[in-house]
C-alpha cells in the first residue's frame, strides 16, 4: 500500500510542476508586447511603460523570469489583479466556500441519487421505466451544461417566480436572525445545486446501472444466494460494494467536468464563487488572476485525483502495486 | 428413510423461441453417508438438478413438476423464506472455484463467518473461532482467514469454498465440477479431503462432474445424465463392470484405462440433441451405435436391471439383466 | 498491371466489408435515428443561404424587436429584430464546420500520438503517455477559456484550441489497441520480409484500429459541438460569426431570461442537443456493430 501511495503522490507532483511550467509559459506565449496588454491605458508614456517593465521583471531573461515566478509561487503570491487591485490569492481564497458549497452540494446530491436510481433502473431493467430512465439520462447527459442552467430559471425564476434569478443571497439586507440569512442562502443555493446535480447525476445513473447488471451476473452472486443471504444483504453488501467501485473511478474522471460545469452554473446563476470569477477576468482580460486561477483550479483537481486513486484503492482489495 | 429423494423432477427453462427441456423426469437417491455421482457432458442439466433442489435457478427456469424430499419432509413447495433456511444448512453447494465463485471485495473469513450468522445461533467471536478451525480441517493456514480471495491460488480457493460449504454442517453437500479447473495433483488432494470431510461428518454428498476416474473412485453410486434425463443409475462398481446404456458404454469406453490394453480413445460421433426441439422417441437415439425400431419414435421408460440399478432403453426391454 | 490488380481487390474488399456493415448497422434503431439528424442538419448546414432566403419573409424586422413566433418570423426575433429561424439556419453550418475541422485535428493528433506511443514503447512511449497524462488530467474548460483568451476570439482559433485540447482521451484508447494488435503474428510475418516502422503502422496497424478511430470520432465530435458551444456562450467565440454558442452568448447577455424570451434561448439550444444526441446514438450503434459480443441482448 505504501508503495502505491508513494508513486502516486510522486506521478501527482510531476504533474503539478509541468502544469506550473505550462502555466508560465502559456501566459507568455501572447502574440505582441506583454507591457501593452498588461497595461491598457493607451495614454501612457515610454517612461512609465519602462517602469512597469522594470517591476515586472520583463526585461530579465525567461529563465530569469521563470525563477522570479516559482519563488514567488512558493510564498503563495500570485501577482495583482487588475481589476481589483487586490493579491491574487485573496480573491481565490474569498471565493472557494461559495463554490465549494455549490460543487459539493451538487455532487453529493448527484452520487446519491445516480446511485439509487440505477439501482432501480437495474432492478426494473427491460420495463418502460428503465427505458424512459435511459433515455433522460442520455439526453441530459447530451445538454450543454450552461442551457439546462438557462432553461431552469426561466422556469423557476422567471416564470414560476419559486426562486430568485441568482446570487447567493441578498446583498445590502439584514437578515433577522441567523436562521433568516441560512434560509435565505439555502433558497439561494437550491436551484443552482439541482441544477449542477441534474447535469451530472445522468452519467451515474447510465454507469451504476450497467455495472449493476454486470455484477449481478458473476459467480459470487450465485454462491451468496446459495448461502441463504436475504435479498437486501445480497445488494448491500454483496451487490453494491462490487458495483460501485466503477462510480468511484467515474468520480475521478468527473472532477475535470465539474470544474467545467461550475464556471458555467456560476455564470448563468451569478453564484460568487471560482466559476464566475473566471468568467469575470476572461471578459475583463484580467490576466493575473486568469492565470492564478487555472493554476489553482488544475492544481486542486490533480490532488483531488490523487484522494480518489486513494480511495480506490481502499475499496478494491485487488489493486496492487 | 432416505437422506435425499428425488422424484420426476422436470425443470425447463423459457426463452422466446420456446422451452428448453433442462431435466426431465429426474429421480435420485441419496442415503446417509452416501457419495452419488452425477455425470454427464455440459449441458446435460446436471447443474440444473443440483440446482433446482434449492430452487437456485435464473428467473426464466421453471420446476415443472417432481416432488423433492429431505429426510422424509417435502420441500418442492417451499417457499421462499423457508428455502433460505434449507439453503446451506441442509444442503450446501460447492460451486467451481475459477475465478468468480467468492466476494472480490471482503475477505474470505467474512464470507465464512457470513453463512455461520445467517444458519447459526453463535456470536461473532465463536464464528471466528469455527472459521479458523474450519480452515485448519481444509488443511489452510488459519490466520489467513483475514485474506481476499485472490490472494489464494485455485487449489486453495477451492478449499475455502469447501470450507465455507461444511461450516454449519449441511446433510448434504453437492459439489459441482469442485475439480475441474484444477490441475491433477490438486484435484487428487481436494477429493481426498472431500472424502476426509464425508467420512468424519456422515453426510451425503452430490458430486457432479463429467470425469469418470473421478466418479469410480469417490463414489458409492452413479447416475448418468444425457440430455436431460438420467439415463442409467446404479451402484458404481455394477455400473462401471456392466453398462446397460449404451451412453453409459460410450463414455466408459471414452475413457482410457492406464491399466488396461492399450487401446484408442473411442469418442461419441455426434453432437447432444437441441433441447428445445428434441427429437421424437429415445433423445439419444441419433448417436447410438445399437439404435433399432422404437427407438425413434417411443420414449424409453425406465427399466430396472437388478437392484438398484436401472437404465432408460428399449433394448433393456423384456427384463435383459447382467 | 499487378498494382491495379491489387487495388480492385481492395476496392471490391472495402465494398463488401461496407455492405456487410451496412446491414448491420441499420438494423439498430438507435443508429439510424442518429443518422437521420445529423444528415438533416448537415442538410440544413449546406442549403442554408438558400434556405433562409425561402423562410425569411422580411428582412427589414426593426419594427418586430424581440418579439415572440408570429407569421412571418416561425421562431420569433432577438433584440435587434433579427430573424431567429434565419439566425438558427445559418447557424448550423459553423456549428458543424467548427465541430467537424476540431474533431478531424483532434483525431489525427490522438491517432498518431496513440499509434506511435504504442509502436515504438519504451522512452517514445514513456514520453508520450506523460504529456497525454498531463492533458487528461488538466480540466478542459478553464484551458480552452484560457487559450482562447491569449490567441484571440477568431474561427481557425476555435478550432485550433478545441482541437488541441481534446486529443488525449483518443490518444490513450488508440495506444492500447495498437499494443495488442503489435503481438499478432501478421506484424511478425511483415516484419520478417522486411517492412520498414512506418510501412508497419499505415498499413497494417492503421486499417486495423479504423474501427476503433471511427466510433471514437463520433464520440468526440459530440464533444467539439458541446465545447464550441459553451466557448462561444461565455464570450470566447468569434462575435462576427453566428454559430448556436454565439446566438445563446447574445441572448443571454441581452437579458432573454428576464424577458422570459423563449423563442431566443430554445431553438437554438435544441439544436445542438438534437447533434450531440445524433452522433451518441450513431456512437452507440457503431459499437453494437463492432463488437459482436453487444449484439442481441439474452433475455
Amino acid at each position: 500500500m505504501r508503495g502505491y501511495l508513494f508513486r502516486k503522490f510522486f506521478h501527482a507532483a510531476v504533474t503539478i510542476f509541468i502544469v506550473i511550467v505550462i502555466n508560465f509559459f502559456l501566459f507568455r506565449i501572447m502574440p505582441g508586447d506583454p507591457v501593452r496588454v498588461l497595461i491598457r491605458s493607451p495614454k501612457i508614456s515610454s517612461e512609465a511603460l519602462e517602469r512597469v517593465r522594470e517591476q515586472f521583471g520583463l526585461n530579465e531573461s525567461r529563465l530569469v523570469q521563470f525563477w522570479i515566478y516559482l519563488r514567488d509561487l512558493f510564498t503563495g503570491d500570485l501577482g495583482t489583479s487588475f481589476n481589483y487591485r487586490q493579491p491574487v490569492i485573496d480573491i481565490i481564497i474569498e471565493r472557494v466556500p461559495a463554490t465549494v458549497l455549490l460543487v459539493g452540494t451538487a455532487t453529493v446530491l448527484s452520487i446519491v441519487f445516480g446511485v439509487l436510481l440505477g439501482v432501480i433502473l437495474a432492478w426494473k431493467r427491460g420495463t418502460r421505466l428503465d427505458i424512459v430512465g435511459l433515455s433522460i439520462s442520455l439526453i441530459l447527459y447530451s445538454m450543454p451544461t450552461f442551457w439546462v442552467a438557462i432553461i431552469m430559471v426561466m422556469i423557476f425564476a422567471v416564470y414560476w417566480q419559486i426562486f430568485p434569478l441568482g446570487g447567493m443571497g441578498m446583498p445590502g439586507v439584514y437578515y433577522s436572525s441567523y436562521w433568516a440569512e441560512l434560509a435565505s442562502k439555502a433558497h439561494h443555493l437550491f436551484l443552482p445545486a439541482i441544477t449542477f446535480a441534474l447535469i451530472l447525476v445522468g452519467e451515474y445513473v447510465l454507469i451504476m446501472r450497467s455495472s449493476l447488471l454486470e455484477v449481478m451476473r458473476e459467480d459470487y452472486m450465485l454462491t451468496a444466494r446459495a448461502k441463504g443471504v436475504s435479498n437486501r444483504d445480497l445488494l448491500r453488501k454483496h451487490a453494491l460494494p462490487n458495483a460501485m467501485l466503477p462510480v468511484v473511478t467515474l468520480i475521478a474522471i468527473n472532477l475535470g467536468f465539474i470544474v467545467g460545469g461550475a464556471i458555467q452554473i456560476e455564470t448563468v446563476f451569478s453564484w460568487p464563487g471560482l466559476g464566475r470569477l473566471m468568467y469575470n477576468s476572461l471578459t475583463n482580460r484580467d490576466y493575473p488572476v486568469l492565470q492564478g486561477l487555472f493554476l489553482f483550479v488544475t492544481i486542486a483537481v490533480i490532488g483531488a485525483n490523487f484522494i480518489a486513486d486513494i480511495l480506490y484503492r481502499y475499496l478494491d482489495p485487488r489493486v496492487k502495486s | 428413510m432416505k437422506l435425499l429423494e428425488v422424484e420426476n423432477l422436470t425443470t425447463y427453462y423459457k426463452l422466446k423461441e420456446g422451452y428448453v427441456r433442462a431435466c426431465e423426469k429426474i429421480s435420485l437417491q441419496l442415503g446417509q453417508g452416501e457419495a452419488l455421482g452425477l455425470v454427464g457432458e455440459s449441458a446435460s442439466g446436471k447443474t440444473t438438478a443440483a440446482l433446482s433442489l434449492v430452487k437456485l435457478l435464473p428467473d426464466n427456469a421453471r420446476v415443472m413438476a417432481g416432488k423433492i424430499s429431505i429426510e422424509g419432509r417435502d420441500i418442492s413447495r417451499a417457499m421462499e423464506d423457508e428455502l433460505r433456511r434449507i439453503r446451506w444448512k441442509e444442503i450446501a453447494i460447492i460451486f467451481q472455484g475459477a475465478m468468480n465463485a467468492l466476494n472480490p471485495v471482503r475477505r474470505v473469513g467474512d464470507q465464512i463467518v457470513e453463512a455461520l450468522r445467517i444458519h447459526e445461533q453463535m456470536t461473532d467471536k465463536e464464528a471466528y473461532l469455527r472459521t479458523a478451525k474450519l480452515f485448519d480441517q481444509v488443511e489452510i493456514d488459519p490466520s489467513r482467514t483475514k485474506e481476499y480471495p485472490h490472494e489464494f491460488s485455485g487449489g486453495m480457493r477451492q478449499r475455502v469454498m469447501i470450507a465455507m460449504a461444511i461450516a454449519c454442517n449441511p446433510k448434504i453437500v453437492i459439489g459441482d465440477e469442485p475439480t475441474t479447473a484444477l490441475d491433477v495433483m490438486v484435484q487428487a488432494q481436494v477429493l481426498q479431503l472431500l472424502e476426509k470431510l464425508r467420512r468424519e461428518s456422515r453426510m451425503g454428498m452430490i458430486l457432479i462432474t463429467h470425469d469418470l476416474s473421478v466418479v469410480g473412485e469417490t463414489c458409492d453410486r452413479v447416475a448418468v445424465m444425457y440430455a436431460g434425463q438420467i439415463v442409467e443409475s446404479g451402484p458404481t462398481e455394477k455400473v462401471f463392470e456392466n453398462p446397460a446404456h449404451p451412453y453409459t458404454r460410450a463414455l466408459i469406453a471414452a475413457f482410457p484405462n492406464i491399466e488396461g490394453q492399450r487401446h484408442l480413445a473411442q469418442s461419441i460421433p455426434g453432437n447432444p440433441p437441441n433441447l428445445l426441439s428434441l427429437p421424437p422417441g429415445c433423445r439419444f437415439h441419433e448417436r447410438c451405435a445399437e439404435v433399432f425400431g422404437p427407438c425413434s419414435t417411443e420414449e424409453p421408460q425406465p427399466v430396472e436391471l437388478s437392484v438398484g440399478h436401472t437404465a432408460l432403453c428399449h433394448l433393456l426391454r423384456g427384463g435383459v439383466s447382467a | 498491371m499487378h498494382n491495379t490488380m491489387v487495388k480492385n481487390e481492395r476496392l471490391a474488399l472495402w465494398r463488401k466489408n461496407f455492405s456487410g456493415f451496412w446491414s448491420i448497422y441499420s438494423q439498430n434503431r438507435m443508429g439510424l435515428i442518429g443518422l437521420a439528424i445529423l444528415i438533416f442538419f448537415t442538410l440544413m448546414a449546406l442549403f442554408g443561404p438558400l434556405l433562409v432566403s425561402i423562410t425569411t419573409l422580411s428582412i427589414d424586422g426593426v419594427t418586430k424587436v424581440l418579439h415572440p413566433p408570429t407569421s412571418g418570423f416561425w421562431l420569433g426575433t432577438d433584440d435587434l429584430g433579427k430573424d431567429i429561424l434565419a439566425g438558427v439556419i445559418i447557424g448550423s453550418r459553423v456549428s458543424l464546420l467548427v465541430g467537424v475541422a476540431a474533431t478531424a485535428i483532434s483525431m489525427i493528433i490522438g491517432t498518431v500520438v496513440g499509434i506511435v506511443s504504442g509502436f515504438y514503447g519504451r522512452t517514445a512511449d514513456a514520453l508520450l503517455m506523460r504529456i497525454t497524462d498531463v492533458f487528461l488530467v488538466i480540466p478542459w474548460l478553464p484551458l480552452m477559456l484560457v487559450m482562447a483568451a491569449l490567441l484571440g476570439p477568431s474561427l481557425g482559433n476555435i478550432i485550433f484550441v478545441i482541437g488541441i485540447t481534446s486529443w488525449a482521451g483518443t490518444a490513450r484508447i488508440i495506444r492500447s489497441q495498437t499494443l495488442s494488435i503489435k503481438e499478432r503474428p501478421y506484424i511478425e510475418r511483415a516484419r520478417a520480409i522486411g517492412s520498414g516502422d512506418s510501412h508497419l503502422m499505415f498499413y497494417h496497424i492503421l486499417p486495423n484500429v479504423f474501427p476503433l478511430i471511427f466510433a471514437n470520432t463520433v464520440l468526440v465530435a459530440a464533444v467539439a459541438i458541446l465545447s464550441e458551444t459553451t466557448l462561444s456562450f461565455l464570450g470566447m467565440g468569434d462575435p462576427t460569426r453566428i454559430t448556436w454558442g454565439v446566438m445563446l452568448h447574445f441572448a443571454f447577455s441581452m437579458g432573454a431570461v428576464s424577458h422570459g424570451a423563449w423563442w431566443w434561448l430554445l431553438p437554438p439550444g435544441i439544436c445542438v442537443v438534437l447533434v450531440v444526441l445524433s452522433f451518441t446514438f450513431i456512437g452507440y450503434a457503431l459499437d453494437e456493430v463492432l463488437n459482436p459480443k453487444l449484439r442481441r441482448r439474452d433475455q
